[in-house]
C-alpha cells in the first residue's frame, strides 16, 4: 500500500508526520511512501533526505491526497483537505473527535477509516505508539526552555566572585508526562523544583525525578480518573489546593502548569491575585493554554506580561521543536503501522480485536466507532487493595517433646556413666565438648563458603590417618599392608581436600 | 623418636589449629588463613605421629604418603569447578573406607588386650567405627554416581523401604550383640563382616532413595558421617585427636545439613527418608491445572532489556552449572556494569547440588563476591529490580511455594523475582524441576521465557549487547 505524507498546512505548524529515518523503517514493512515536496522543510528534513530514504517526492498536494492508501498527518485535515478524501483510504493523525464532532461526522460520511493518535489507549503495550506522551514530553521540555528565555536569571545557584546567585525555584503543577519532562529539564538546569498533582500515585515519580512533592493538607482523595488521567476534584479539595498555590506563588520564580482533565476545560488554578503576588520577572508557562489555560491571565498562543510576570501561552510547543517532535511522532506512527501489518507485506489490517487499533479508530466503513469501549486496564492500579494478612497457622510444638528427649538422653548418659570405665568417660567428655565447639564454630558460617568449608572439613576428617599410622608398625604383615593402603587413600584425601579448598578460596575475590 | 608428651602436645596444637581452620572458613576474609591453619594442623599431627608412634616400615609409609598425596593434588588441580560436588563426595568415601580399614586392622591386631567392660566398650567402638565408615563409603560412592550422572538422579523408592531400613538397623544391632559375645570368646570376624555388608547395603539404599534436589543435604550429611566415623575410630584407638577432630567435622556437617534443610523448609528426617520429587501423588493436584501461556523472548530482546535496565538480578541455578555458563554470565555482568547497570546475584541456599555450589562457580568466573547476595539479603529488593535473569533454576523461584499450601514445596523460602518488573527465565524446555512441581512463574505476565541451552543463549545475548 502507498503511504502519503502531505505538508501540514495549519498556520505555524512545523511538524511533519514522517522523517527519513522512519521512512526507511516503513519501507521494510513493505510500504511505498510518497511525501509532498517541502513537507519536512520546516522541521529541517529536506526533500533530498526523503528521496535518499526511498521516498517519492510529489509536488502536487492534491495528488498526494488522491493517490495514497494511507495518509499520515499531524493535525486533523481542514475543510479543503477533507474534500480530497475518498472512501477506502485510511487517515491517521490527531483528530480530537470529542472537540470536533463535525469533523468526525464528515470523515464518517466520506467512508474513510480514520484513526486518532490521541485515542491510542494508555496501556503498556501501546506506549510505543502514544503520540500524546511523545508530544507532552517535548512540550514539558520546551516549556522550561521558554521559561528560561523569559526569565532574566540563572536557573542554577552559583557562588561567583561577583556575588552569590540563588537557584531559581520552579513549581510544576500536574506531573503527567509533560510535567515530569519539565521537572527533569528544570532540575538538570539546576533549579529547585517542586511539584504538585492531585493523583497521589505520582508522588513517587516526582520524587524519583529528585523534585519535591508538595503535600496537600487534605484527607485522602484520589484524583486518578480513567486511563491514568486526572479527574475533577471536590470543592474542598480545590480550595485547599488553591491555598497551597497562593502560598507557593509568593515564593517561586517560575510556574509551569500542565493540569488537564480529559474532555473538560482546563482547571483554573492560578488566579490573577496569585500572579500579582509573584515576584517581578517571574515566568508562568501555561501548557493548558489551548484548553483555556490553568492561569487566569493566559492568552493562548501569546506571551503577555501582566503585573511584571511573563505569562507564556504557546499552544504549539511541540511544533517549536519540530525536528524532534516529527521524529518521535513519526516513530509512534510507525509502531502503530507495524502492529497493523502483521504480515509485513505492506498491507494494513484494521483488526478490531486489537485493543489499540479499536481504541484509535474513530470511524470505519461509513460508521462512527467513537467513543471506543473503555480500556481494560488503567495505567495505574486504582488503589492497592490492602492485602489480607496471611493467616499463619503454626503448629505449636509440644513442649513435652524436648523434655522427653532430654530425659532419655540424660538417662542414657547416666547409664553409660554407671557402667563405663573412667578412661572411656574421659574420652567421652572430650567428644561431647568437641561437638559443642564444632557447633559454635560452624553456626555462623556464611553460606557462600559452604563448599570450601565442606572440602576443608573433609580434608580434616582424614585425620583418621593417625589410626593407620599407629597400625603401620605392626609386626603382622596383613595389618601393615591394610595400614599402608589406608594411609594411601587418606593421603589422597588430605592433599586433595586442602588443595581444592585452596583453589576455591583463591577464586573468591572482591 | 619423640616422647609421648611431645606427641600429646602436638595433638593439642593440631586440635586448636583445626578449630581455627573451621572458624576461619566462616568468613570470606579469613577463609584462606583458615585453610592454612588446617594444613598446618594436619602437618603437625602427621609429623608427631610419624616420629612419635611409628617404629618401623618407614619406606612403605613414605611411599603411600607421596603417592596418595600426588594423586590428591592432581585430582584437585584437574577437577572442574562444576564437578566439585562429585569430588567432595568421592573424597568422603575415602574417609569412610579408611575408617573401615582401620577398624578391621585394629580388630585383627592381637597385641592389645582388654578385659571385661573395657573389652565390651572397645568392641562396640570398633563395631560402630566400621559401621559408620561403611555407610559413609557406600553412600558417598552412590552420591558420587548420582552427582556425576552415572546413576540416575531420580530417587529409587523400593516398596516398604522404611521397613527395609528398620530391618537393617535391627540386624545391625543384633550382630553387634553377637560380635561382642563372640569377640569375648576370641572370635567375631563373621558377624563383623556380615555387619559391614549390611552397612554397605544401608548406605547404598539410603542415598539411592534421595532425589537430586536434596543432594546438598546428602553431601553435607555424608561429610558429617565421615567425621563421626573418625570419632568412633578415635574412641577405639583411645586417641583424643581423632575424637575431637571427628566430632568437629561431624557436628559441622550436621549443622550444614540442618541449614540446608531449613532453607528448603524440610525436616531432616524426611530428607533422609527420601522419596522426594517422585512426581507421584503429591504433585498431581498442581500439575493438572491449566496454567496459561508462556511468552517467549529472543536473545536480542533480552540484551535490549538488560541494557536498558538499572537494576538487574541474576538468579543462577543448577542449569548454569550444567551448561557451564558461569563465565559468559560474568562477561555479561561486567559488560552491563560498565554501562552503569547495577547487577547483583541472588543465591538461594539450596541452588545447585552442593551447599554453596553457585558461589563457587561464580567465584571461578571471577564474579566479585560483594555483588553476590544470599536470598535473605536481597529478597526484599525485588520490587526495585528491573530485570531478573533466572538461569537454569526452577524450584527456588517457584511462587507456589508461597501461594499454594498443597504444593510439595509449600513453605520453602524462594527468591521472589516475580515482584520485579520483568523476569527472564532461561530454560531448556518447560520440564519441571527436581521437585516435579509446575512453576507458575513461567506463566506470569511479566515473565519471558528464553529457551535453549543456557550457555548458547547467553553467548547470543552477550553478542547482542
Amino acid at each position: 500500500m502507498k503511504i502519503g505524507v502531505p505538508k501540514e498546512i495549519h498556520t505555524g505548524e512545523r511538524r511533519v508526520a514522517t522523517t527519513p529515518d522512519v521512512v526507511t523503517q516503513l519501507k521494510k514493512l513493505g510500504f511505498d511512501v510518497a511525501v509532498e515536496a517541502g513537507a519536512g522543510a520546516a522541521a529541517n528534513y529536506s526533500d533530498e533526505a526523503y528521496e535518499a530514504a526511498g521516498c517519492e517526492i510529489v509536488a502536487s498536494r492534491k495528488d498526494i491526497w488522491k493517490h495514497s492508501d494511507i495518509i499520515l498527518k499531524v493535525r486533523a485535515p481542514d475543510a479543503k483537505e477533507r474534500e480530497w478524501l475518498q472512501s477506502g483510504q485510511t487517515l491517521i493523525s490527531f483528530l480530537w473527535p470529542a472537540q470536533n464532532p463535525d469533523l468526525l461526522k464528515e470523515l464518517t460520511d466520506c467512508g474513510v477509516t480514520a484513526m486518532a493518535m490521541d485515542y491510542i489507549p494508555r496501556i503498556s503495550r501501546a506506549q510505543k505508539m502514544d503520540a500524546l506522551s511523545s508530544m507532552a514530553n517535548i512540550g514539558g521540555y520546551r516549556a522550561v526552555v521558554e521559561a528560561a528565555q523569559h526569565f532574566g536569571r540563572f536557573f542554577t545557584g552559583q557562588i561567583t566572585a561577583a556575588g552569590k546567585v540563588p537557584p531559581a525555584k520552579v513549581l510544576v503543577i500536574g506531573a503527567g508526562v509533560a510535567g515530569l519532562a519539565a521537572i527533569g529539564a528544570a532540575k538538570s538546569m539546576g533549579a529547585i523544583v517542586r511539584s504538585f498533582d492531585t493523583r497521589p500515585e505520582v508522588k513517587e515519580q516526582i520524587e524519583s525525578m529528585d523534585a519535591e512533592f508538595l503535600l496537600l493538607d487534605f484527607e485522602d482523595e484520589d484524583g486518578s480518573g480513567e486511563g491514568g488521567y486526572a479527574k475533577v476534584m471536590s470543592e474542598e479539595f480545590i480550595k485547599a489546593e488553591m491555598a497551597l498555590f497562593a502560598e507557593q506563588a509568593k515564593d517561586v520564580d517560575i510556574i509551569i502548569t500542565t493540569a488537564l482533565i480529559p474532555g473538560k476545560p482546563a482547571p483554573r488554578l492560578i488566579t490573577a491575585e496569585m500572579v500579582e503576588s509573584m515576584k517581578d520577572g517571574s515566568v508562568i508557562v501555561d501548557l493548558a493554554a489551548e484548553q483555556g489555560g490553568n492561569c487566569e491571565l493566559t492568552e493562548p498562543e501569546k506571551v503577555v506580561v501582566k503585573h511584571g510576570v511573563t505569562v507564556i501561552g504557546y499552544t504549539d510547543l511541540p511544533s517549536r521543536m519540530a525536528a524532534q517532535a516529527s521524529q518521535l511522532y513519526g516513530t509512534n506512527l510507525r509502531h502503530l503501522l507495524t502492529d497493523m501489518t502483521p504480515e509485513k507485506d505492506g498491507n494494513i489490517v484494521v483488526d478490531f480485536d486489537d485493543e489499540v487499533v479499536r481504541g484509535a479508530t474513530v470511524c470505519k466503513d461509513g460508521e462512527t466507532t467513537w467513543p471506543p469501549p473503555p480500556p481494560k486496564l488503567t495505567a495505574a492500579p486504582k488503589k492497592a487493595e490492602p492485602e489480607p494478612a496471611p493467616v499463619v497457622v503454626e503448629k505449636k510444638k509440644s513442649a513435652a517433646g524436648p523434655v522427653i528427649a532430654a530425659a532419655i538422653g540424660g538417662l542414657a548418659l547416666l547409664g553409660l556413666g554407671a557402667v563405663a570405665p573412667p578412661s572411656f568417660m574421659a574420652h567421652f567428655t572430650v567428644f561431647v565438648l568437641a561437638c559443642f565447639v564444632g557447633y559454635m564454630v560452624i553456626w555462623n558460617v556464611s553460606p557462600a563458603l559452604h563448599t570450601p568449608l565442606m572440602s576443608v572439613t573433609n580434608a580434616i576428617s582424614s585425620i583418621i590417618v593417625i589410626g593407620a599410622l599407629i597400625q603401620i608398625s605392626s609386626a603382622d604383615n596383613m595389618i601393615k599392608w591394610i595400614a599402608v593402603f589406608t594411609l594411601l587413600i587418606t593421603s589422597i584425601n588430605i592433599a586433595g581436600g586442602f588443595a581444592v579448598t585452596r583453589r576455591m578460596l583463591e577464586m573468591f575475590r572482591k | 623418636m619423640i616422647s609421648p608428651g611431645i606427641v600429646t602436645v602436638s595433638y593439642i596444637a593440631a586440635t586448636i589449629l583445626f578449630i581455627l581452620a573451621l572458624g576461619g572458613l566462616s568468613n570470606q576474609e579469613t577463609a584462606r588463613r583458615g585453610n592454612w591453619y588446617g594444613i598446618s594442623g594436619m602437618a603437625i599431627a602427621l609429623l608427631a605421629t610419624v616420629f612419635g608412634v611409628v617404629t618401623q616400615n618407614y619406606v612403605e609409609l613414605m611411599a603411600a604418603l607421596v603417592i596418595g598425596g600426588s594423586i590428591g593434588i592432581l585430582l584437585a588441580k584437574r577437577v572442574q569447578m562444576t564437578e566439585m560436588p562429585e569430588l567432595v563426595a568421592i573424597l568422603h568415601s575415602l574417609v569412610g573406607l579408611a575408617a573401615v580399614m582401620v577398624g578391621y586392622a585394629n580388630f585383627m591386631d592381637s597385641s592389645v588386650h582388654f578385659e571385661g567392660v573395657e573389652l565390651t566398650i572397645h568392641d562396640v567402638e570398633t563395631y560402630l567405627g566400621i559401621l559408620i565408615g561403611a555407610v559413609t563409603f557406600s553412600g558417598s560412592v552412590i552420591a558420587f554416581g548420582k552427582l556425576s550422572g552415572k546413576i540416575g538422579g531420580k530417587p529409587m523408592t523400593l516398596p516398604g523401604r522404611h521397613l527395609f531400613n528398620l530391618g537393617l538397623l535391627i540386624a545391625a544391632f543384633w550382630f553387634c550383640r553377637e560380635f561382642v559375645i563372640q569377640s569375648a570368646a576370641g572370635d567375631g570376624m563373621t558377624p563383623l563382616i556380615i555387619m559391614t555388608v549390611i552397612a554397605l547395603v544401608f548406605g547404598i539404599h539410603m542415598v539411592m532413595a534421595i532425589g537430586g534436589a536434596d543432594m546438598p543435604v546428602v553431601v553435607s550429611m555424608l561429610n558429617s558421617y565421615s567425621g563421626w566415623a573418625a570419632s568412633a575410630t578415635g574412641f577405639m584407638l583411645n586417641n583424643d585427636l581423632l575424637i575431637v577432630t571427628g566430632a568437629l567435622v561431624g557436628s559441622s556437617g550436621a549443622i550444614l545439613s540442618y541449614i540446608m534443610c531449613r532453607a528448603m523448609n524440610r525436616k531432616f528426617l524426611s530428607v533422609i527418608a527420601g522419596g522426594f520429587g517422585t512426581g507421584g501423588g503429591t504433585t498431581a493436584k498442581v500439575g493438572g491445572e491449566d496454567q496459561g501461556e508462556v511468552v517467549p523472548i529472543d536473545a536480542e530482546e533480552t540484551a535490549a532489556l538488560l541494557a536498558n535496565a538499572k537494576e538487574v538480578m541474576i538468579i543462577p541455578g543448577y542449569g548454569m552449572a550444567v551448561a557451564q555458563a558461569q563465565h559468559i554470565v560474568y562477561e555479561i555482568t561486567s559488560a552491563l556494569r560498565k554501562k552503569g547497570v547495577n547487577v547483583r546475584f541472588g543465591i538461594h541456599p539450596v541452588a545447585g547440588r552442593m551447599p554453596g555450589h553457585m558461589n563457587v562457580l561464580l567465584a571461578e568466573a571471577k564474579v566479585p563476591y560483594d555483588i553476590v547476595f544470599e536470598m535473605d539479603e536481597i529478597n526484599e529488593d525485588f520490587p526495585d529490580v528491573d530485570v531478573s535473569v533466572v538461569i537454569g533454576a526452577n524450584d527456588i523461584v517457584n511462587p507456589s511455594a508461597l501461594d499454594e499450601p498443597d504444593s510439595p514445596i509449600a513453605g520453602m523460602p524462594v527468591l521472589e523475582c516475580w515482584k520485579g518488573t520483568t523476569s527472564i527465565v532461561l530454560k531448556r524446555s518447560m520440564a519441571t524441576g527436581y521437585a516435579g512441581v509446575q512453576n507458575p512463574l513461567f506463566f506470569k505476565e511479566n515473565t519471558r521465557m528464553l529457551f535453549g541451552d543456557a550457555k548458547d543463549t547467553l553467548d547470543a545475548v552477550f553478542k547482542a549487547l
